[in-house]
């Protein structure tokens, strides 16, 4: 073990321990998850060769071979429970996802929501027994967002009684689905659905891509791998054109609409019930961001601890460089917005579940809330944890450009949670459009409830461009609450000026539609704070389920730096709003320092407590032992371009060109 | 041609060419850059197979091949200006295999050799520069390698003694050169004399195997930069002759006498220069990108901004032109600045030869902080672009993937960027102090001269009157100079507190260090706004000058919006203005829109240096997408042998 961390070990005020039980949700959790993680980091079925040493081909590969592996262990373990699986998921594929995560992630349920017992009878066991492998085909090269705009046709043939899907145009190609190029041997395809004539909308289709026995493409489908991404290597990331490609009538997923024999349509009875999952799914990557975060700050703040550079004071040796004022205001903000997610992903899990139980019993009036602050919030921790990370990497200089440090997959592999499921700008836009209602109905004297209810004070306050000074400001920059207030007001008059600016842009006889367009930036701000306010309020509200003290004091610096370092990067709004008044900016400034300073000594051990193994970090600076450069020295002797002497470049090129000279 | 970009091209208001001589710097130069293009884009001995589907070894491979090509047609063609050679090095080859030969190896040979020395190595030697160690980057006094001079047998003793002294990082190293040179710390006669370059043999010059107590080899795959082999280097008691050290200032005589070099100030001059190069290669990396997203959000259409028209194009979008537009600004401010900084470098560098160095302390100081000014603002800039692509950006087919990890690497190399920073800091707060005693400052950071007049008080906003014009870029200027004053000042003050409350002045300013990287981005931020501004007047061309002076003031606008904080505390803009300048950003991205296409087709960025599908001068994206896709690896065969390997077999068990 490094003396360095051992001793920064030592100097932390509070039990590691019990934070991590509070982050994993209680004592059970944490033991359980341990559990799961020594049983797959001592299985030797799941030993890997290092992915950076391999080829793509080789990932892939392996990967495939892991998670055929996986599946028959869950099996011999009888785990079954959707987060168990997860937890184990995780372990076996270290955090990088596999090519049958959308089999399990998207094809079954997809199943088990949308299919008729009938079709339930046919697919469901070849499914769970693999013999069927699938994936979920929407995007298309041309579209994403827009589900509306999605090219791919299914017209029903009554003469046959099946449907024929087709691929009209090179944007119509579905592209991107996961597992799709070399691994499913079906895909859920959604098309637009053609009968008598008529469009009915996209429906998902059953539809068999590959021979199941042979695994050779079937007659009228193209289909193969996108070719490399920045990440997601492991990944075959596909496309699939589809030429007169015809399925029974029995493929559509007929659970709610139908198509009768004679091609009759029936409708489906809601709308709102796919709306589901995607709310699921926006809910979870919030918790990815705060797992994403928390793992790149534990790699950065271990690595500073150990490693020295340049002097402070002439003549000293070398500092640790976690002693630089300008290093912890790299990463000490960031190490609080890692728990500040962590909590949010908390609080979104159990809303999600506590909604889901009304939703089963067809109550849906919670989802809109639920759907507009998942869209907000997966936009609003996916981009601070995407930027995050690289100031992570880059704050350990050099040495984080090296895969060994694991820092460049972090980032490739959470990247692109900014733009599927739903591109952050569109989900704050969504979030926008439900604040600008809901602010409309309180105007309108509609009281509103939930999180959106300080919208109802918007009648008191006027947004006024006004003298900072004028206004009297009450705000304790050193109390939580008062400064959630500041964070609430600040929303509630972002979204006052985005409501306005709608307002005037038709007033200027512009359309409602170019209205909103050209106060989308406006409509981004109002969603940002909105979102900023939420979670300076969760954090806030979290620390009063915390018993005991000395955590209490820990996690209070740090929702306070949080929220005061939230103040800084965003002051010309608190100063334009009055809220904050300038001699508070500098106090805020001020008081950030001492923060950084109080939070120095637990900063190891904050990190320790997310309890990131070192076989899900796999990275040298990180190690929990901190003995970074033996490590590196190690991992750099395995690379394939060490495995001869001389590179037989040398003889083919080099040697030759000196005759030439 | 895809008919959007068509029409985007007809909308153009000014001559897309003549922009094009003005950022190439003259009509000559863009003639013979396109000359050496067009020669290596015809020539069949520089065709690649795209990196993309390559493994690592494949890809090394390659660039070895085509850079010993391209020594050879250098020598045919008689290319032997730097900023010729140059050309082929960042675009048509990926040369960086051998870069460092080029960049470091070659010129410190040059500038430091006596000319027998050069006549002895110059020939057959493959070179690279070997400084960083695993333990130690920025900081040169704490390297550790060792070279102790033996006067028994006149030679050097070379050691790596621990294992973070070992040589780190230089490119180049691991499998490709057959000579370092290698910076140690030079003992002699029982005394350290601080660091020295040694040109040490390691690899056999015949076998290429390395050379006994010589342990080298690639330091492993990175984030990008695989074509580069980063290695690591071990000296295990590795002696080499006296005449190897690099002797042309320094010199250890025969019998260990050490003679110190006449000036510290010379080896500064090459760091100025690649730091002053950076600024260049921001601007490139960054319009690359602009180029990219621009064209392929001129072709993508996607949603609806009225119900039942068709999809619009994604540049309609006011977030995406938000996005994009600013940085398509930043891009072209960047670009003049490069272009100011080279000239800069160069007539400096006259002086320097004549002896003069009384220039150079600002030109390092600028060098340091607009080095990392333009590299973060650019690296997250180039994210901005790819991600504003939607999911298509994250394929390598974009080519923003590789831009980026190419990229990024210069906000750690060359001087981290915060150490940048506050080197900048370091003299701005130096020039501060000796205004406030009274001496008349010259140059650029001469508006600390004014800093007597105004105090930095917190005070009411309203409190100040402004006669700020947010219309007129000289006033914009004036604003930004202000803010700047006002944070250096500020940094200042800050240390003076520190060490009133009995900090010693080494902890002062690391408990300042906030504050003062803060001042020196604000100090970076009006001279890239001031250079821009100066720039304008350059132009002649009406309708050139129209549309750069929209992006000039979108770049100073956006600027404020997004500092708007500073200029509030410091009183030099009031609340209304900034919601006028919010406004008027809003007006500007609508100004921008019909010529965006046309400004970074201004660029002149060919298809095969992008060598991206979204990024196409014809637009024609997906078709080639799609013949992109076929052609990956993983479709080499129908079924991945993993079928028959695990998936097939996992069905009995089941």
């Amino acid at each position: 073990m490094n003396p360095d961390i051992i001793k920064e070990r030592q100097n932390a005020t509070f039990d590691v321990e019990k934070l991590t039980y509070i982050l994993d949700g209680g004592l059970e959790k944490t033991k359980r998850r341990r559990e799961i993680e020594s049983m797959v980091f001592s299985d030797p079925d799941f030993k890997e060769e290092d992915p950076n040493f391999l080829s793509r081909s080789e990932r892939y590969d392996q990967a495939v071979r892991k998670s055929a592996q996986m599946i028959l262990k869950l099996r011999e373990y009888g785990i079954a429970d959707p987060e168990e699986i997860y937890c184990y998921k995780t372990c076996v594929n270290p955090d990088r996802p596999g090519p049958l995560d959308l089999h399990l992630a998207m094809f079954m349920p997809t199943l088990l929501n949308q299919a008729t017992q009938e079709q339930m009878d046919r697919f469901f066991m070849p499914t769970w027994n693999l013999e069927i492998i699938g994936t979920y085909a929407q995007t298309e090269m041309g579209h994403g967002t827009h589900l509306r705009g999605l090219e791919t046709t299914a017209t029903y043939d009554p003469a046959t009684q099946e449907f024929v899907l087709n691929s009209p145009t090179i944007s119509s190609i579905k592209w991107w689905p996961g597992g799709l190029g070399k691994t499913s041997n079906h895909a859920i395809v959604l098309a637009q659905l053609y009968t008598q004539g008529n469009c009915h909308g996209l429906h998902a289709f059953i539809v068999p891509i590959r021979d199941m026995n042979t695994h050779v493409p079937l007659p009228g489908i193209v289909v193969g791998d996108i070719g490399p991404k920045f990440g997601f290597n492991e990944v075959d990331n596909g496309f699939l054109k589809l030429e007169n490609v015809r399925i029974p009538r029995e493929n559509m997923l007929m659970k709610y609409a139908k198509v009768e024999p004679d091609g009759t349509y029936v409708k489906p009875p809601s709308a709102k019930l796919t709306y589901g999952t995607m709310v699921f799914i926006r809910s979870l990557i919030v918790g990815e961001s705060a797992r994403a975060l928390s793992k790149s700050c534990t790699i950065a703040i271990r690595y500073s601890s150990v490693r020295h550079q340049s002097e402070i004071r002439p003549g000293e040796p070398e500092p640790q460089i976690l002693d630089y004022q300008t290093q912890q205001y790299k990463l000490f903000p960031l190490l609080a917005t890692a728990y500040a997610f962590s909590f949010v992903g908390q609080y979104m899990k159990e809303t999600y579940h506590r909604i889901s139980g009304d939703i089963n019993d067809g109550d849906f009036s919670e989802l809109p809330e639920l759907h507009a602050l998942s869209a907000g919030l997966k936009a609003f921790t996916t981009w601070t944890t995407n930027s995050g990370i690289e100031v992570c990497r880059m704050s350990c200089g050099g040495h984080g450009y090296s895969r060994s440090s694991a820092l460049p997959d972090i980032y490739v592999e959470f990247t692109p949670t900014c733009t599927y499921e739903g591109e952050n700008t569109v989900m704050m836009l969504q979030t926008a459009r439900y604040l600008v209602k809901s602010y409309r109905q309180a105007k309108a004297g509609q009281q509103l409830s939930g999180i959106v209810s300080y919208l109802n004070e918007a009648k008191q306050h006027r947004v006024q461009p006004q003298p900072v000074a004028a206004r009297p400001t009450v705000v304790d920059i050193n109390d939580l609450a008062s400064l959630v207030e500041v964070y609430k007001q600040r929303a509630a008059i972002l979204v006052e000026l985005a409501a306005k600016s709608i307002q005037q842009e038709m007033q200027n006889r512009k359309s409602q539609e170019d209205a909103w367009n050209n106060s989308a930036i406006d409509l981004v701000r109002a969603s940002d704070a909105h979102c900023h306010y939420v979670v300076v309020k969760l954090f806030t509200d979290k620390l009063g389920e915390i018993g005991d003290i000395a955590i209490h004091s820990v996690l209070s610096t740090l929702a306070l730096l949080y929220a005061l370092h939230g103040i800084t990067t965003n002051s010309g709004d608190f100063l334009q709003a009055g809220l904050l008044n300038v001699p508070q900016v500098h106090q805020v400034s001020a008081r950030i320092k001492e923060l950084l300073s109080q939070l120095r000594p637990n900063a190891v051990a904050l990190v320790d407590a997310f309890d990131h193994h070192d076989k899900k970090l796999n990275s040298v600076l990180g190690r929990y032992d901190g003995n970074v450069y033996e490590h590196m020295f190690e991992w750099a002797r395995r690379s394939p371009l060490n495995a001869t002497e001389v590179h037989e470049s040398f003889h083919k090129y080099l040697k030759p060109l000196r005759s030439k000279l």
